[in-house]
């Protein structure tokens, strides 16, 4: 199985995506000629032309606004947005009317949406290009809200996206795009939107997380391990709907809970996980449920000590293993 | 060293038992055999008496706790004994983590049993002394009851708004595991016959205030059942039986259970060696085991041993019911209410006072053909015009 880079599994799921169904279509600021400013585009706008690969201006309450237009009149648009910063013009589009349609209309249209949403942290990238989006959204009925964590996730789940009669928003954390490679098969295969995945069993307490701090969070299993504390890291993937299963599952295993989670810490979707382990799991609990967050600024500062300041890394989350398995 | 004071075994199928009500406070002298505390099990209260004489040093075991048979409940320091060292008591009040338990901890005590003196001995090596999952399980591996995970009750719901959880009471608890067992267990079979009672209603209206009169015991219809059942248990031995998977154990003297209705649920009193008794003895010793059993002062031996059981939900107005039968008996014998119906009496139709007679039975033991025969002989019983004069 050739070993891929997560921006080169999603490029791979548009291909044949759209090879498969003439119906799917690219919207999106520099998704055409340009390819995508991360790439994910490439090579889309040669092989299936103007008409399928569309560059918009930069206006994305037009862009979802177009793309929910074109899903309920039978294409199955895939829309990206450049930067989750930029989504918040969309939002009304997105809440009010994607994640809406389906009921308001007494199921007689559905929007067969995905919106890619590049989003979280990178070196440098700042207030404008840092944003985590996934608590606005997962907040919403109607919506599903995914976030694969490997280029196998990515591929797999794209195509599930694409194939899915409701709208998804698709988050890809950056900083994965190009440093984390995996196996992809060339076949075509989904992978479901829903079931979380056990990455990494253990005994002693159960890490939730999604996205780019799940490879922060397993390498710091790796150091705790030799430490002697067994850390079972569980990928949610997706976040909308959510696999209370697994969830509840492991926290019965281990009987302690740590959520990670990169966004600010107030109000984000990890207090989810940490009020659904509360209520169900409440029993099976052998020490406060924890949250490890970012810190409740109002973004990620450009200033190179302050950006790691801000940062859920290896070692904040080491410590919190470390907190927690010593409760 | 004081004595320690264990929870006895009161019982042939007890394991457990709720502290009822101390009756000495600490510092208290108690006498060899004296009461010392109200101990509850899901058949009967009991008054335990001290084992030995001396000064009640400590109690263990706090008033509406549950424990397995063998907990130590109390410490009784000995007359002629020295002081208690004051090692184990301080240890005791510097335990830290002693109110503040995770949930899972304080579901791990409940469900290995562990008792508060265990507990003090469990050494917490969580923060600030906490004890953890894992003191506990290690704790339990010394104790040579390593848990077993499968063994863990289903994960119970969480109530839904508006939903009220009654915590069980020992009595409502043998109840269920006594009829799941039985339900469980014993492949039941039922029959239903009708008995025209019209004559023994007359009769009963007849004789019941004479009988007051003459024997001081008032007459009721549950004793009349019970004399009936009686007699047809002794034309049936298989019916006074149990299963004993390599054989049926026939018993050699009739000791009928009859259900009575409490306020906490239901309490089966044996009347033991029925065969024995006249109507006047049976309706004089259900009257007292009757009284006895709403008042809470049944003792052990009367709901032990019973072969066979009766219950009567037409006190209730029930005109058809199917018991599970009271394990691990093979029968028992439900009389339904007594109404009057239009049935057909030499091709015409009368109005008749009837009733069902319902038999639950383990089929195991017997078949069909028996327990119809048993119902018949009690309702040739019932039917028979004078009854119960024998």
């Amino acid at each position: 199985m050739p070993e891929l880079r997560y921006v080169d599994a999603l490029n791979r799921a548009h291909h044949e995506e759209m090879e498969r169904d003439e119906r799917v279509v690219v919207l999106g600021e520099d998704v055409g000629r340009k390819g995508g400013v991360f790439g994910v585009t490439q090579g889309l706008f040669e092989r299936f032309g103007e008409e399928r690969v569309v560059d918009t201006p930069l206006a994305e309450s037009s862009i979802v606004g177009c793309a929910i237009g074109m899903a309920c009149n039978g294409l199955v648009p895939i829309a990206e947005i450049q930067f989750a910063d930029f989504i918040h013009p969309a939002f009304d589009q997105i809440v009010s009317e994607a994640a809406r349609m389906r009921y308001r209309s007494n199921g007689a249209f559905g929007v067969p949406l995905v919106i890619r949403v590049p989003y979280g942290g990178a070196h440098g990238t700042a207030l404008y290009h840092s944003q985590c989006v996934e608590a606005f959204y997962a907040h919403v009925p109607g919506l599903k809200v995914v976030a694969p964590s490997t280029p196998y996730d990515a591929k797999g789940m794209l195509k599930a996206a694409v194939r899915d009669p409701d709208p998804v928003l698709f988050l890809e954390h950056k900083r994965m795009y190009r440093l984390v490679r995996g196996e992809v098969p060339d076949s075509d295969y989904t992978v479901p939107l829903g079931p979380a995945v056990v990455r990494r069993e253990g005994k002693d307490l159960s890490l939730f997380t999604y996205g780019w701090t799940l490879h922060e969070a397993l390498q710091a299993a790796e150091v705790a391990a030799q430490e002697g504390i067994g850390v079972e890291v569980v990928d949610l993937r997706c976040l909308r709907p959510l696999d209370k299963e697994t969830i509840l599952r492991s926290v019965a295993k281990t009987n302690k809970a740590l959520v990670v989670y990169e966004d600010n810490r107030f109000g984000g979707f990890g207090a989810e996980i940490a009020a659904l382990i509360a209520e169900e799991a409440f029993e099976d609990l052998d020490g406060p449920v924890m949250r490890l967050a970012g810190p409740d600024v109002p973004g990620i500062p450009f200033a190179r000590p302050l950006e790691q300041w801000y940062w859920v890394n290896q070692d904040k989350i080491l410590g919190a293993i470390r907190r927690l398995a010593h409760y | 060293m004081p004595t320690d004071v264990l929870l006895p075994q009161l019982g042939e199928s007890t394991y457990e038992a709720t502290i009822g009500r101390w009756l000495k406070s600490p510092g208290d002298r108690v006498e060899r055999f004296e009461p010392l505390v109200e101990l509850i099990t899901d058949k009967v209260n009991v008054e335990m008496p001290s084992p030995v004489a001396g000064r009640l040093v400590e109690i263990v075991a706090q008033e509406g706790q549950t424990l397995p048979v063998g907990s130590v409940i109390a410490r009784v320091e000995e007359d002629g004994a020295q002081a208690a060292p004051p090692g184990p008591e301080e240890a005791r009040g510097q335990r830290p983590a002693a109110g503040r338990l995770s949930p899972l901890v304080s579901r791990l005590v409940q469900e290995h049993g562990i008792t508060p003196e265990e507990l003090a001995q469990i050494r917490g090596t969580g923060t600030g002394g906490r004890i953890t999952k894992q003191d506990v399980l290690s704790y339990l591996e010394r104790r040579g009851k390593a848990p077993a995970p499968e063994a863990a009750p289903p994960p119970v719901e969480a109530p839904a708004e508006g939903e009220q959880r009654v915590p069980l009471s020992p009595v409502r608890r043998a109840i269920a595991e006594r009829l799941s067992r039985a339900k469980r267990e014993v492949p039941h079979a039922y029959g239903v016959v009708e008995a025209d009672v019209t004559d023994l209603v007359r009769w009963y209206e007849a004789h019941r205030e004479g009988f007051q009169r003459q024997h001081g015991v008032r007459l009721t219809y549950t004793a009349l059942f019970a004399r009936a059942a009686v007699e047809a248990l002794r034309a049936f031995p298989v019916v006074n039986a149990q299963w004993a998977e390599d054989a049926i154990v026939l018993k050699p003297h009739i000791n009928l259970g009859v259900a009575v209705s409490v306020e906490e649920g239901l309490v089966v009193p044996v009347l033991h060696r029925a065969e024995e008794k006249s109507l006047v003895g049976i309706a004089r010793e259900l009257e007292d085991l009757t009284r006895r059993a709403r008042e809470g002062r049944l003792t052990l031996e009367d709901v032990q041993g019973g072969t066979f059981t009766l219950t009567n939900p037409g006190v209730f107005g029930s005109i058809w019911s199917l018991p599970i039968v009271n394990y691990p008996q093979a029968a028992i014998l439900a009389t339904d209410a007594i109404v009057k119906r239009p049935v057909v009496r030499d091709d015409a139709i009368a109005i008749r006072a009837v009733m069902h007679l319902g038999l639950s039975f383990d089929h195991r033991v017997f078949d069909g053909a028996v327990a119809v025969q048993f119902l018949n002989h009690v309702k040739a019983s019932l039917e028979a015009v004078d009854p119960v004069i024998r």
